[in-house]
């Protein structure tokens, strides 16, 4: 709500921020300013969440002060003529609509999520809006634009949103931890169950036993996902060989509405990849051919069941390589990566898939066959559907065909292995990297020292490039077409830092085989984990100078329950959080979770970077989309597929589908 | 004493090589090529040996074109003190590199020569033993453990990875040592000794200076890639194994 006081002498102006019903979220915030005027945002929250509410006492202080303020301008208007008391027509629904919004905001502040006092400490830390608000605000706002008093506090605010707008919101959520969701997921009763006669009809159109598989074994390693954190339990499990095979599926799936889950390498870490309760797994696995290869302008069109891996040494004797490369490499398929909008190691350099897949062809639920197939660099012709599909994580339609622009191979790769001592130094490099390295700078990752032991401690053949243990590591790699030139410019960017004190040592990889070791470590942080008992994983995008404070304020907060590490692609931002612990517990999980979302989410970042949502955090998607946008999202899910039969459970909400 | 060490450019043990279409050599254009694996670990050697003290020097030796100078620059990077590039248009063969390496310990006067035990290119496994032999020096190949007894002795002790296990001899300085593989794991190049390296000289000779006749009694006429392997067969049953033992592969 808004509630505009004319100043007059003492009295303050005083804003309160409106909230538009059921499903907006947006948060409480008190802020003040050096011109003495105090402005309110009421936050307000999804009614369905469990939050603490604020005191009583709070709220009954609010209210009474607006109603104070509202019954001084009304004197003041009577009293002082500054304004006649308006009793025309539009003078009573101004004052109709004072009252109005003075009522709501009783109900919005009893939903509010924290108490005004809480949230006061808090007023040094505001961030910009999420767009939707913004937007929201300027529509409602117009009285509030025209004033001189906007213009004034706009340059005060220097974190301002579109338009001059007052409001920052920040997003407050906290809607329990995500394992106690997913243990309240039910299956959703609309979906039907296999029967034998499904069977049969798969065993018709796949051609027989081998691609229609009920074997124990074999499900359960595809009902369980490569974290071992999540399992299905699904009956069957096909394996397509062509798209028009995909395509039957579906429309008969479709029919029967039968959930599925679309699968390749089952090497997600959200739990993404594998059935829920009992979908269908259709992994397209067999789908691995490479269809054509163009060797002048290097656009590569294959299915989606081809692995990374071997899609790269198939490019590799024609001088091409692929614009992606991630830990797993070795068993991820092309399909998942695009389905996924999959980031890796490269993405510094190459960009995401969003850039460097050029077309795609998807089947939708209702076996619609989408041939999006393009290999053109540029093609304006209508909305560019492909981008929906990429990084839909299989919610709206099978990835079946993939054609991507692959990079010439440079032959000059040079690799640094750096220490630093406090992560300001990181962050110093990187910049001096973007502006020293340029063109030829590839990847920039980071770890810290808990990562570099753990990886000791776990991992057989490993040692530490440096000699000395420092607080964090940095590898830089650098790909070029000169090799000395390249060397130079490395070894003087690194010399230079070294006599800057930005590192404080650091060794350059003389062959491939070196390099390989200090990629080992790098890669092999997440397999390390794996081996030290249980983990927590998460994939932050934030600010480069946010990055490590999340890591040490988790410290801070855990003590010595558990080890937490930090490393990831500082190049782009991203910070994979893990905190390894000996064994999983829910105490352990509760002073985890909502914090690190929460965190994240009030320093305007994404609670997941690269990984997806899968079903581990499609209930906390609303820590980084708002709410119009979601709405968005689901409207066209249902769009593309009525039944919710694609992957269900995941990315999106459960309360959206639920009957 | 000084120590010399043989170093060789090669392509970089990881990559995957290819041979040329006119079948003369193995394509080296845009490839990744670095110090042979086994020089790197007889240099690590030898600057373990300086650093216990029983060398003052270490020099490293590299014969080729002038890319060899960066193969070089990482010895020196490495540790070596100064560095020699023997300039030469194309690769030798193991007798000419031993007839160039013997010149040059005339000349430097080492009372050590080490080198690896085979360059991953050719696989000779040649140059050291010929080395040794033109100068009439002891030689122990295949080092697994080196140890130096001490200066006055001036003798060293040498473990020897051989067929039958492990050999212990006792070699008199000046010797030629080639290392194997398990003697010990290369240092990495660290920042502050690349920037040392920078100022450390490299001398540059060429094939008048040494006076070393290069003609070659050996011309390589041909290089080819070895048959695809063919790939195996699952068979049924013992009956179909014997049969096919018998009557398709002829050994009983």
């Amino acid at each position: 709500m808004a509630c505009k006081v004319t100043e007059f002498g003492a009295v303050r102006e005083v804003w309160a921020g409106f909230s538009l019903g059921h499903e907006t979220c947006c948060s409480l915030r008190n802020r003040v300013d050096s011109t003495k005027t105090q402005r309110f945002v009421i936050g307000c929250q999804q009614e369905n969440a469990a939050f603490p509410y604020p005191d009583t006492g709070v709220i009954l202080t609010f209210q009474l002060s607006l109603l104070f303020l509202v019954v001084v301008e009304l004197i003041t208007n009577i009293f002082f003529g500054k304004r006649e008391l308006d009793v025309s027509a539009g003078g009573r629904k101004r004052i109709m609509m004072m009252i109005r919004r003075w009522r709501r905001s009783g109900d919005f502040l009893r939903s509010a999520c924290k108490s005004l006092t809480s949230l006061r400490q808090k007023h040094n830390s505001m961030s910009p809006s999420v767009s939707g608000f913004v937007n929201r605000y300027e529509s409602k706002g117009k009285t509030f634009e025209s004033n001189a008093w906007n213009d004034h506090n706009r340059e005060l605010d220097h974190h301002s949103c579109v338009g001059g707008n007052l409001w920052m919101m920040q997003q407050y959520k906290s809607f329990g931890s995500s394992s106690s969701s997913a243990s309240k997921l039910q299956r959703n009763p609309l979906f039907s169950s296999l029967e034998p006669r499904d069977v049969s009809f798969f065993n018709e159109i796949l051609g027989g036993e081998k691609y229609v598989v009920q074997d124990e074994e074999r499900l359960e390693t595809a009902n369980t996902d490569w974290m071992h954190k999540y399992k299905g339990s699904s009956k069957l499990m096909l394996l397509p060989k062509t798209t028009e095979e995909v395509s039957q599926i579906l429309k008969y799936c479709d029919s029967r509405s039968l959930a599925v889950v679309p699968q390749g390498g089952n090497t997600g870490l959200v739990g993404g990849s594998v059935p829920v309760f009992d979908e269908v797994i259709i992994n397209v696995g067999l789908m691995n051919k490479v269809l054509s290869f163009d060797e002048v302008s290097g656009v590569l069109v294959c299915e989606a069941g081809c692995i990374l891996e071997n899609l790269a040494t198939f490019l590799d004797p024609k001088g091409f390589v692929m614009p992606l490369d991630l830990g797993a490499k070795g068993s991820c398929h092309i399909g998942g990566n695009v389905s996924t909008n999959a980031g890796g190691l490269r993405l510094i350099r190459y960009g995401s898939l969003h850039g460097t897949v050029l077309g795609l062809e998807a089947v939708t639920a209702n076996g619609n066959v989408l041939d999006m197939l393009g290999t053109l660099r540029k093609d304006n012709t209508g909305y560019d559907l492909k981008h929906l599909f990429i990084g839909s994580e299989g919610s709206l339609g099978i990835v079946t065909k993939v054609s991507i622009l692959t990079q010439p191979k440079m032959s000059s790769v040079n690799l640094a292995f750096i220490a630093c001592k406090d992560f300001l130094s990181c962050q110093k490099l990187l910049v001096e990297a973007k502006r020293n390295l340029g063109e030829i700078l590839s990847a920039f990752e980071f770890l810290d020292n808990n990562s570099m032991d753990l990886v000791l401690n776990h991992l057989d053949g490993v040692r530490n490039p440096v000699s000395s243990s420092e607080n964090f590591y940095i590898l830089i790699e650098t790909t070029g077409s000169g090799e000395t030139y390249d060397r130079e410019k490395l070894e003087a960017f690194l010399l230079k830092s070294l006599e800057q004190g930005l590192v404080s040592d650091g060794v350059i990889a003389q062959d491939i085989n070196q390099a390989s070791s200090f990629w080992r470590i790098r890669e092999g942080i997440t397999e390390a984990l794996q081996k030290a008992g249980a983990f927590y994983k998460y994939d932050l995008s934030l600010p480069v100078e946010e990055i490590y404070n999340i890591v040490n304020d988790l410290r801070g907060r855990l003590g010595d329950l558990a080890n937490v590490m930090g490393y990831g692609h500082l190049g782009d931002g991203n910070l994979h959080l893990n905190i390894s612990a000996s064994e999983y517990n829910d105490k352990l999980l509760g002073l985890i979770e909502p914090y690190v979302y929460e965190w994240t989410s009030k320093h305007r970042g994404s609670i997941s970077a690269e990984h997806g949502l899968g079903v581990m955090k499609a209930n906390e998607i609303f820590y980084s989309k708002s709410p119009e946008t979601v709405a968005l999202m689901v409207s066209i899910k249902k769009l593309l597929d009525p039944k919710g039969i694609l992957n269900p459970y995941k990315v999106l909400p459960h309360s959206f589908f639920s009957p | 004493m000084k120590i010399l060490v043989a170093v060789k450019r090669v392509v970089d043990y990881a990559v995957k090589i290819r041979v040329k279409p006119d079948k003369t050599g193995v394509d080296t254009q845009n490839v990744k090529m670095s110090m042979n694996p086994f020089c790197e670990i007889a240099l690590e050697e030898a600057l373990r040996i300086k650093e216990a003290g029983f060398a003052k020097e270490v020099v490293a030796v590299s014969i080729g074109p002038s890319q060899c100078v960066d193969t070089l620059r990482t010895g020196l990077a490495m540790g070596a003190d100064r560095g020699i590039h023997v300039e030469a248009s194309y690769s030798f063969l193991p007798l000419t590199i031993a007839k160039i390496l013997k010149s040059l310990a005339d000349v430097e006067n080492p009372g050590l020569i080490f080198l690896g035990k085979q360059a991953i290119d050719d696989d000779c496994n040649q140059t050291g033993q010929m080395v040794a032999a033109l100068l009439g020096w002891p030689q122990a190949t295949f080092a697994s453990k080196v140890v130096v007894l001490d200066k006055d002795k001036q003798s060293a002790t040498v473990d020897r990875e051989v067929d039958e296990g492990l050999e212990t001899l006792s070699v008199d300085l000046p010797a030629v040592i080639t290392t194997d593989l398990r003697l010990n794991q290369p240092r990495y190049a660290t920042l502050p000794n690349i920037m040392k390296a920078k100022s450390k000289p490299i001398k540059k000779m060429t094939l008048e200076d040494l006076k070393v006749d290069i003609k070659s009694d050996i011309e390589i006429v041909e290089v080819t890639e070895p048959p695809k392997r063919k790939s195996g067969v699952i068979v049924s049953s013992v009956d179909e194994l014997i049969y096919k033992l018998k009557n398709e592969a002829h050994v009983v």
